[in-house]
């Protein structure tokens, strides 16, 4: 117990000034004149608006991602004390005092330099040499894409950080496998795996590649395990178990717990609102939620209702009508019933409601007890003010001329009786006799008489002529084959009627909603709902003038400018270092043919490597162009639109291969002393251009000083480069 | 008995019936991957066999390239050979394919054509756009909706030969009054001249202008304006070519050419997304700002018809074979691309396919019409959904006993062997005839599972097999084990053909009432309420 009294305490620190002298080096790279300049750079203008939403805690969906990245850009607007007051509106802009421009690019560039020591770790646990780990450490450092990338409030550097970080710890893990399994620090690393996966994922889904190839990887090492006979059928079990525990498990709940926060602290509605369902609008602050608090949750016959369409695209619209007409004739010739219209409105209007009657009843208030519908029940639909039926009928709608004509009926007195009975069907019912609730039940009306289905077009286009206030088409479907959402309607606000007379009705009509009755979804509705309309949402096309396709990114045919100095002619573009691109793929070539010369070979019995040396030349394959193959290929399958930025994470990857290869060659090719003196003479002379070429194109990766026009055109080593030249 | 006789027999029809299955439907090259990679397992055991000499493996490796590259190869091209060869008049898809490839068919207006070598003022010409399978320049009287940028008249790209895609050519500043009159001298159209196109059908100026095209929301809005060739100066376009220098002549249908908008500096160009309905789904134009040298935003003039200059006989469009063939393939990908589901309209998806969710109505919709449904026997179809599944486990469980050295009987080594490998292929086979569905937008069908429904099938029956004899493997006595695997093979086979027998009515065509109607004999067999028969 008192043993320290005994001895003295001595703490030895071991510190590896390599790593120490690396990340100085990366901070100092990234983190130099990290303020300048003061304005809105390139992409910064997308995600500075969703920093702006969360310091006011307001609600939005963004289809490009999941929440992770994003909230870690608002923890530095936050740490720095920004209340969220700027315009994202264009590229360039300055911005204002308010802005703490510092701590919001400070994550990004911490992530960034974080990545040099990284690297150099990732080659030592490789089992490369120092100097070989040394030599990827640098040539991340001077990597001008990733400096430009980690410099600004974006996410790449972030997802890259990330991706090694889980390489790193799955591969200390791995190395301390043979030892000591369950020890304090196997399982540091097994959990820091799992943990920097999800949040890879959690920043861009671009993660799940790396996840998937950790995953794969996971899964090969312990198939050989199971073919080891040392381990007992137990022990074999027990490492399973830890391994989905740390490698699904708990990246699974720590992506749900991404959302938790996410929705936690958006509270408010904003913008983003109409794309969600009612229900999860009615959870939002403000909004929604002011209508709907304290409605009656049953809707029974009598009830006073709004219709709101369930697609909420092109934009959201509730069931409608008024005094008009259809004409006699539409303007191509056909004709029509003459009677009222019926459309889909894409505003809040006192025409929106409607009465649930029961057809064998005249009455229209709720009896005490009210009587809920159900599922299954048959209802008349009466428009509240004109007391018109919703009805359809064998007449071509105008503009789908294959569905049916929606309208309220009026009696002309022309033998076309009214068919105006519509069965309650509710979609997302848990047993058959479930009852219609407000906001929470999706209701598909089937029409009794042709069994057609009510539905609001939602074609391009399917707003109605002049005759019909340009409000959208309601038609009844015929084809009732399989569902869409366009079919499908939810109560969105909901009284219980009282006044039997039209007068009193429509006075009651007018007035807001109030009742008490409060409604909350549960986080995993929440969540599902939210995930579900991430990966649907498609933004309309996005053509951009700097995209381009994947197969330009190996050769850098294309940059991006990120930035230009109102005046001056200062500028920021993403553009790699040309000579570690090159020497990139080189690497890539190189081990491609290697590998399959020495697996040919050794099919024939033939052995030119050590059988050690050749486990560690396919390991460290494995993960470097593992790594870049499944962080590049994909997006030759992808239809958005796509950006070098996109490159990078396999661009890291890639460039760890070059140290590995380099090594490799001296090691085991250049047999004689001479030629390895005279190899290592080239790497010097090719590190130097590296160098050489980073200084070059350093003015326009830090945006300082200015060039002058000859000077940028000297720096255009490709016509397909897009360098930003003032016209005097 | 490698190089035998019969060895070849088998290889080379492997390779015909290759060429065959490309043939028939591109879906065809899922079973040529599937016998690639065979092919490739197959060396690479070889290769590992060290009592065959190198010189041995060469030869391998060769009849395999000949017969199973070389070969469906040479027949595919010869199939497309007979095709061009047997079809070559003009019909009603010529506009879907380039000038050079129009120019080979008998009865088009461009087979053996004779016109006016140089674009001149005055002439009246169609464009078309050098996109594989681009349209050409097209308007006509209708006039953009309300909402969808200015309300003028549209220019789309289509397809077809029509009328309405003569476009006159005209000077900046001059009517067409000057230019028809005949003593007027002719004069040409140069390299960076500014132009008019003037719509001859509408007299309207192909006209951009700052508001966002209907689809492609970044880029201009395509239009026609002004009355009978009077507009503004917005109907301005200076000319060029690619690969030109300023002052040439400009050379129809040899010369690639940019149209680029004097006013906004954009660039004509087709999106090549088809319009709504109010466009009559025809190819969307517009005006892109982006600089980008694509086929998208390149011209060639067609037709040219100006009766003042002489008609020159052109024979340098004579494409090559390869070309040809490429080009159509190029068509061929694009049309198949372009059949997406519109909008609203529910389609198959793959993921109905293995549990039969839905069938495809193939004639008949009332009670009164002989229908027939096309349906998988659900039993069959069910039966191949929990085998797969069964498999699955069967297949691991197997592989980590292996791996484990657990040591197994001779015959229980023997179903492990059919289980892995047999199986694993067969397994493979389905996978690629069935994964690459889910990555495809177009529109998809129920009957694009059968190949992959044929390989599943072939697993449950191996499947059942090994398990048959497995079970049979544990009861003592020889002819218990006989009884009980015989007993659940015919189990497995009465159970088949009464499924045929009951559901039989949907293939062969059925008339009265339908199966949602309780009165139906077809009531009790509608099993999933997705059924339409």
């Amino acid at each position: 117990m008192l043993a320290f009294l005994k001895k003295p305490v001595v703490v030895t620190v071991e510190i590896n000034m390599n790593l120490v002298a690396l990340t100085v080096m990366g901070l100092i790279s990234r983190l130099w004149g990290l303020s300048y300049p003061r304005a809105v750079v390139f992409d910064e203008v997308y995600y500075g608006q969703f920093v702006s939403l969360y310091m006011k805690r307001i609600f939005f969906v963004d289809d490009s991602g999941p929440p992770f990245g994003h909230m870690l850009l608002a923890l530095g607007g936050y740490l720095g004390g920004f209340d969220g007051n700027f315009l994202w509106n264009r590229i360039g802009a300055e911005y204002s005092m308010n802005i703490p421009v510092w701590s919001l690019r400070l994550l990004p560039a911490l992530a960034g330099a974080l990545c040099v020591p990284l690297a150099y770790q990732i080659l030592v646990e490789l089992q490369s040499s120092h100097c070989a780990a040394l030599g990827a450490a640098l040539l991340i450092l001077i990597e001008n894409s990733l400096i430009t990338q980690s410099k600004f409030m974006l996410l790449e550097s972030i997802l890259i950080f990330f991706i090694l970080l889980a390489v790193l710890s799955y591969l200390k893990f791995y190395n301390l496998q043979r030892q000591r399994s369950f020890s304090g620090s196997w399982w540091f690393w097994l959990l820091l795996t799992g943990v920097a996966c999800s949040c890879a994922v959690g920043v861009k889904y671009m993660g799940l590649f790396t996840y998937m190839l950790l995953l794969t990887i996971a899964g090969l090492h312990f198939w050989h395990m199971i073919g080891d006979q040392n381990f007992s059928n137990v022990s074999l079990m027990c490492h399973f178990l830890a391994r989905g525990l740390a490698l699904i498990i708990i990246p699974v709940a720590m992506y749900l717990s991404f959302f938790y926060v996410h929705l936690t602290l958006l509270y408010r509605s904003g913008p983003h609102d109409q794309i969600m369902t009612s229900a999860f609008q009615a959870s939002l602050e403000g909004g929604l939620a002011r209508i709907t608090q304290g409605q009656p949750l049953e809707v029974a016959y009598g009830s006073q209702i709004t219709l709101r369409n369930v697609l909420g695209k092109p934009m959201q619209c509730w069931l409608h009508s008024h005094t008009n007409t259809y004409p006699i004739r539409y303007e191509n010739g056909r004709g029509s019933s003459h009677q009222q219209q019926v459309t889909c409105y894409p505003f809040k209007d006192v025409n929106n409601w409607w009465i649930v009657k029961d057809p064998g009843m005249q009455q229209l208030v709720v009896s005490n007890p009210p009587r809920p519908v159900r599922h299954g029940h048959i209802v008349q639909l009466v428009h509240g003010i004109t007391t018109r039926y919703l009805n359809t009928h064998d007449v071509a709608a105008p503009l789908s001329p294959h569905s049916q004509e929606v309208s309220c009926y009026i009696d002309y007195n022309i033998s076309m009786p009214a068919q105006n009975l519509w069965r309650v069907e509710i979609v997302n019912r848990e047993s058959d006799t479930d009852v219609w609730k407000t906001i929470l039940s999706e209701v598909r009306f089937v029409h009794v008489n042709t069994s057609a289905v009510l539905k609001a077009s939602r074609f391009i286009g399917a707003s109605l002529p002049e005759w019909g206030y340009r409000q959208l088409e309601v038609v009844g479907e015929k084809l009732s084959k399989g569902f869409h959402q366009s079919m499908v309607w939810n109560v969105e606000e909901h009284r219980y009627g009282k006044s039997q007379e039209q007068k009193e009705r429509e006075v009651e009509l007018h007035s807001p909603t109030q009742m008490d009755i409060s409604k909350n979804l549960s986080f995993m509705a929440k969540f599902t709902e939210l995930q579900w309309k991430i990966l649907t949402l498609k933004n309309e096309d996005t053509e951009h003038k700097y995209s381009s396709s994947a197969l330009d990114w190996i050769t850098m045919d294309t940059n991006i400018a990120y930035w230009l100095h109102p005046t001056s002619g200062a500028q920021i573009h993403l553009l790699g270092n040309v000579v570690t691109w090159a020497s990139a793929n080189v690497a890539a070539l190189v081990y491609a043919c290697l590998s399959l010369w020495y697996l040919i070979r050794r099919r024939r019995q033939i052995y030119d490597i050590p059988e050690d040396v050749w486990q560690l030349w396919v390991s460290a394959g494995g993960i470097c162009v593992g790594g870049w193959a499944v962080n590049y290929l994909p997006f030759f399958l992808m239809e958005k639109t796509l950006f070098l930025y996109h490159y990078l994470p396999a661009l890291t990857f890639q460039i760890l291969l070059i140290p590995i290869v380099l090594q490799h060659l001296s090691n085991h090719l250049c047999r004689s002393l001479l030629l390895k003196s005279m190899f290592s003479a080239l790497i010097i002379a090719w590190f130097s251009s590296v160098y050489a070429v980073y200084r070059t194109f350093s003015p326009v990766t830090y945006g300082d000083p200015s060039l002058s026009v000859t000077e940028l055109k000297d720096l255009r080593w490709k016509d397909s480069w897009n360098i930003l030249i003032r016209k005097q | 008995r490698p190089f035998s006789a019969s060895w070849w027999f088998w290889l080379s029809l492997t390779g015909v019936n290759l060429a065959g299955a490309m043939g028939v439907k591109f879906v065809g090259l899922f079973v040529v991957l599937l016998v690639g990679l065979n092919t490739i397992y197959d060396l690479w055991d070889l290769l590992g066999n060290l009592s065959l000499s190198l010189v041995m493996f060469g030869k391998h490796l060769l009849a395999r390239v000949l017969c199973l590259i070389l070969l469906p190869l040479a027949l595919y091209t010869a199939m497309f050979a007979v095709h061009f060869t047997v079809l070559n008049k003009s019909g009603p898809g010529d506009g879907f394919f380039s000038s050079a490839f129009q120019s080979q068919l008998i009865g088009n207006n461009l087979h053996n054509v004779s016109i006016p070598e140089h674009l001149a003022y005055g002439s009246v010409v169609t464009m078309k756009n050098l996109r594989m399978a681009g349209g050409y320049l097209h308007s006509h009287w209708h006039l953009y909706p309300e909402g969808i940028g200015a309300r003028q008249q549209q220019v789309t790209a289509y397809l077809h030969k029509d009328l309405n895609n003569l476009w006159i050519v005209k000077k900046q500043d001059s009517d067409t009054a000057d230019l028809s009159d005949p003593s007027s001298p002719v004069e040409f159209v140069r390299h960076g001249d500014i132009i008019r196109l003037e719509h001859k059908e509408t007299s309207r100026n192909l006209h951009s202008h700052q508001h966002e095209a209907p689809l492609t929301r970044k880029h201009f809005q395509v239009t026609g304006y002004g009355i009978n060739g009077t507009g503004d100066s917005n109907d301005f376009w200076r000319i060029e070519v690619v690969g030109r220098k300023s002052g040439k002549l400009i050379k129809v249908l040899r010369s690639q050419v940019r149209l680029t908008h004097v006013a906004t500096g954009c660039i004509l160009g087709s999106s090549g997304k088809t319009l709504p309905k109010w466009g009559w789904e025809q190819v969307e134009v517009t005006c892109t700002p982006y600089l980008k040298e694509t086929p998208n935003s390149l011209w060639n003039f067609e037709d040219h018809i100006n009766p003042k200059l002489p008609n020159i006989s052109l024979d340098v469009l004579k494409p090559s074979f390869a070309e040809i063939l490429l080009e159509s393939h190029m068509v061929m990908i694009r049309v198949g691309y372009g059949l997406k589901p519109k909008d609203n309209e529910v389609t198959s998806k793959p993921w109905h396919w293995p549990i039969n969710y839905q069938g495809l109505r193939f004639s008949g919709v009332n009670e009164t019409d002989y229908r027939v449904y096309l349906l998988g026997n659900p039993v069959i179809w069910w039966l191949n959904l929990v085998t797969i599944g069964l498999y699955l486990l069967i297949a691991l469980s197997t592989a980590v006993t292996l791996k484990r050295g657990v040591q197994l009987t001779s015959e229980l080594k023997e179903l492990s062997r059919v289980v892995l490998c047999g199986g694993g292929q067969i397994m493979l086979g389905w996978l690629l005839h069935y994964l690459p569905f889910f990555m495809m937008g177009r529109v998809l069908y129920f009957h694009h599972y059968f190949p992959a429904m044929l390989f599943s099938s072939m697993l449950t029956g191996i499947t059942w097999d090994t398990l048959l004899k497995f079970c049979a493997g544990f009861l003592s006595p020889n002819t218990t084990a006989r009884k009980v695997y015989g007993g659940g093979f015919l189990a497995l086979v009465l159970l088949i053909m009464y499924s045929f027998y009951l559901f039989h009515p949907l293939s062969y065509g059925m008339i009265g009432p339908m199966a949602s109607d309780p009165s139906s004999p077809m009531a009790g067999l509608r099993w999933m309420d997705s059924w339409e028969f």
